[in-house]
């Protein structure tokens, strides 16, 4: 019998689930006996009519990171889904939305305006601005670029997904069990987030100086204080949010001293990660008076860069719906002239 | 002239790039663009977030070199808060960066670059890759290539928290200090990092130098562009990859400019094409006077060749030796020849590995003291690393409670765009000759951008979206006759 296929492909990642890939360093051996790598991009010379010239479900798996911005993304998407039996979304961004997901707080045209006119870099005095189409010279060459919507969106708002691997990147560990469950045909039910289902504080090496009643009575940012490297972070003040946050990854984070911000998205239970984090940490807050309260709420200066800094796409919110030209996007603060800008 | 639409995969670039090439009426090429079809939008996106946050947000704008911009953002929020780091931390951040710096480049030229040296240029496409690396070299420098590379990241796991997108930089120093026992894994690192660093220098001597045909190949005017370098230095204007001023040389090997990071806008513009998502960036001094080479021209070149030539020297015994013997062979200084890259950069990992053993043997580097508490209000901060790719500068502006009101990024490739462009037209104008087109001859363009390692997920850190690497080749008549693509 031959070995099943499998695909890894990259829509608007930054390359990390690539590496974290590269990082199964011998075990990959181990994957190329059980199984046929037959697209990879980043790796290996298959290319995509390779994979259009597949029978329809032929891929046994396909692992696809990043998230969709363009049209071509979306092909792929669908292409890959028709080839594969099991469509799995690995990583934050194709899972969640992830980091790039933030650009869901602006639109196209405020990025563009920022980057090609407004950057203080840039010498720009024609205002050009890249187009799709150009046509250069007398000569008459048509140079083409892609066009981008005006969202991002994870995988599964783009085509049905089978499985979920999280994490930014994935962690090992996780992606070895993974591959193992589809090897010996012994997955959970269809739409399971392959990492355990439960907190991270559940694995974290500070657990036994977790408080059984966290008490928040002032939230302090890392840079501000200096962090013991043995005692829970939010029993020190500091917005972790391991109460939040699926575990799986071993928090490597808190390891390096440093609060957990969230990749692994959250447990099972839960639909909307950031009002979940956002109600964990507020069901600690130490005062019933609602001015204490709300002064507290305040040292938290970025809600939604804290709570769905992986999230925002998959979240309800999904994105800012305000129509942000570039002008009305700026924060009030930076139309003050200054020096530089 | 035939039709026929050939597909083929164009591999071992890190993200994305389409090249354009337009032949005249006798099949010779008129003019080949090099463009870059994506972007994010970071600079964007940065705006109200907390400053302390950058170095793991601006980490995600790649994941091969999340080190290079968490450091530099790191090294901004020094300078945004005004606060000067314990010399522990420092050193740890080096000893850090030095570590990836090894790993690094150790992928670019084994996976990515290198293939096609060690195999060939115009070897047949299925073996020029990290498989027909091993072919030629036996598997058990494969396994070295794996082991050390793991090793390595494992120990920058181990400083930094995760190796793909590390954690620990904070204004002031770094989250965690070492222990002893920490020191003595990153020695063990370092010991087999130099003796990987000197092998992989003697593998370079034996399979490319030694080759006759390769050594034209990289001497040849077709790989060649006489333009400004870039690079940081320290004091004594060697290389430095973590600190120092930046220093430009011009195409006669002389100093033209020696900058602080913070002087960056007086010195680097950054032009605007409308067929390409990347911006271009050139000296100001000079001025952008389109896509060529010379001293009339503001066209600059960053990363290993580039850092080479725009320093004196390196700081460590062994990369020095090498350093020399660069020179001695390639005809002094500078070097103008792309491809020598490949080499340069092997001499950088050297250093890198060098560098790497004398700061875990440093007795301060086991100091408790990482930290310095910031306490000025944040305004405005300017950070610069060397990134494996090329100068690196984060610059933030922020309010009173250090939330970013503004971002700028000049990233590595983007310093390298202009002389990509016009390196990837040089080497198709002198390959592609009456319409003769192969799979070797086009790898022979391809060969002009690899050099480089750019790194177009960095490039364009400015919307998500990434496409694939295609070539176009049309006719006179503007019919495409053949298209190559990696997807």
């Amino acid at each position: 019998m031959s070995k099943p296929k499998v695909g890894f492909y990259w829509c608007a990642s930054c390359g990390g689930c690539e590496e974290a890939v590269v990082d199964l360093a011998e075990d990959i051996l181990k994957v190329v006996e059980a199984v046929d790598i037959v697209f990879w991009p980043v790796a290996l010379d298959f290319k995509r009519s390779d994979v259009e010239a597949l029978r329809d479900g032929e891929l046994a798996a396909c692992f696809v990171n990043g998230a969709i911005r363009t049209s071509e993304q979306e092909e792929m998407a669908e292409l890959l889904r028709r080839k594969s039996q099991l469509l799995i979304a690995f990583g934050s961004c194709s899972h969640l939305g992830g980091v790039p997901g933030l650009a869901n707080l602006w639109d196209r045209q405020a990025i563009f305006d920022y980057v090609y006119k407004e950057a203080p870099s840039v010498t720009n005095p024609e205002g050009v601005v890249p187009q799709e189409q150009t046509k250069l010279g007398s000569n008459g060459y048509t140079l083409t670029l892609p066009s981008f919507r005006d969202s991002v969106r994870t995988l599964d708002q783009t085509v049905e997904v089978d499985y979920y691997l999280p994490g930014c990147p994935p962690p090992v560990k996780l992606i070895v069990n993974a591959v193992t469950a589809i090897l010996e045909n012994k997955l959970p039910p269809k739409g399971t987030v392959l990492a355990p289902d439960k907190a991270l504080c559940e694995e974290c090496p500070r657990k036994l100086t977790k408080p059984d009643k966290l008490a928040l009575k002032e939230l302090k940012r890392p840079h501000q204080t200096l962090i013991d490297p043995e005692k829970c972070l939010l029993a020190q003040g500091l917005l972790c949010l391991g109460p939040a946050t699926r575990s799986g990854c071993g928090a490597p984070c808190v390891s390096a001293n440093m609060p957990c911000t969230g990749c692994l998205g959250p447990t099972s239970r839960v639909k909307d990660y950031g009002a979940k984090a956002l109600s964990a940490i507020a069901s600690l807050i130490d005062s019933e008076d609602e001015r204490e309260i709300a002064a507290l709420m305040e040292q938290i200066v970025d809600p939604v860069g804290t709570f769905y800094r992986y999230s925002l796409p998959a979240s309800l919110l999904h994105r800012r719906i305000r129509n942000l030209s570039s002008s009305s996007a700026k924060p009030a603060k930076a139309n003050s002239p200054d020096e530089v800008w | 002239m035939t039709r026929e639409i050939v597909i083929d995969p164009i591999t071992r670039l890190e993200g994305h790039g389409k090249i354009d090439i337009f032949l005249d009426a006798k099949g010779n090429v008129e003019r080949a663009f090099f463009q870059v079809p994506e972007l994010r939008g970071f600079e964007k996106f940065a705006v109200g977030r907390p400053a302390e946050d950058m170095p793991q947000i601006t980490s995600r704008i790649c994941g091969v070199c999340p080190t290079a911009h968490h450091m530099a953002a790191t090294k901004a929020l020094d300078d945004l808060y005004k606060v000067e780091p314990p010399s522990a931390a420092k050193k740890i951040r080096e000893l850090v960066y030095s570590t990836f710096y090894v790993e690094d480049h150790a992928l670019h030229f084994f996976f990515l670059g290198g293939p096609d040296f060690v195999v060939g240029p115009t070897a047949p496409k299925a073996q020029r890759n990290i498989l027909g690396v091993l072919g030629k070299v036996g598997l058990e420098i494969g396994r070295e290539v794996i082991g050390v590379r793991k090793q390595l990241r494992d120990l920058i796991s181990l400083a930094g928290g995760k190796v793909i997108h590390p954690v620990f930089g904070l204004p002031g120093g770094i989250s965690k200090a070492l222990t002893e026992e920490d020191r003595e894994k990153f020695i063990a690192g370092a010991e087999r990092a130099v003796k990987f660093g000197l092998f992989s220098l003697e593998i370079f001597h034996d399979v490319v130098l030694k080759n006759k045909q390769y050594v034209e190949t990289i001497t040849s005017e077709a790989y060649t562009h006489r333009t400004y370098y870039m690079g940081l230095v320290d004091e004594q204007n060697r290389v430095n990859f973590y600190d120092g001023q930046l220093r430009v040389v011009d195409p006669n090997g002389k100093e033209f400019l020696k900058f602080k990071a913070q002087e960056y806008l007086a010195h680097i513009a950054e032009h605007v094409e409308p067929w390409s998502y990347i911006k271009f960036c050139y000296l100001k001094d000079v001025g952008w006077k389109g896509f060529v080479d010379g001293p009339e021209s503001g066209v600059y070149s960053v990363a290993p060749l580039a850092r080479l030539n725009a320093a004196e020297g390196m700081a460590t015994p062994k990369a020095q030796e090498a350093y020399t013997e660069f020179y001695k062979t390639l005809g002094g200084k500078p070097v103008h020849h792309t491809l020598a890259n490949h080499w340069a950069r092997l001499i950088e990992l050297l250093y890198a590995a060098e560098r790497m053993h004398e700061l875990a043997n440093d007795p301060e580097i086991t100091s408790p003291n990482v930290r310095t508490i910031p306490t000025a209000t944040p305004k405005e901060g300017i950070g610069v690393v060397e990134a494996p790719r090329g100068t690196l500068i984060h610059h933030y502006q922020t309010d009173e409670k250090g939330l970013i009101t503004k971002a700028n990024l000049i990233v590595a490739t983007q310093n390298n765009a202009a002389r990509i462009a016009m390196s990837v037209d040089k080497a198709a104008r002198s390959v592609i000759k009456n319409g003769k087109v192969d799979d070797g001859v086009l790898n022979l363009v391809e060969i002009a951008f690899r050099a480089y390692d750019p790194c177009h997920g960095c490039a364009t850190h400015a919307l998500p979206g990434q496409m694939p690497l295609i070539v176009r080749v049309y006719d006179s008549q503007k019919n495409l006759l053949r298209e190559l693509r990696r997807d």
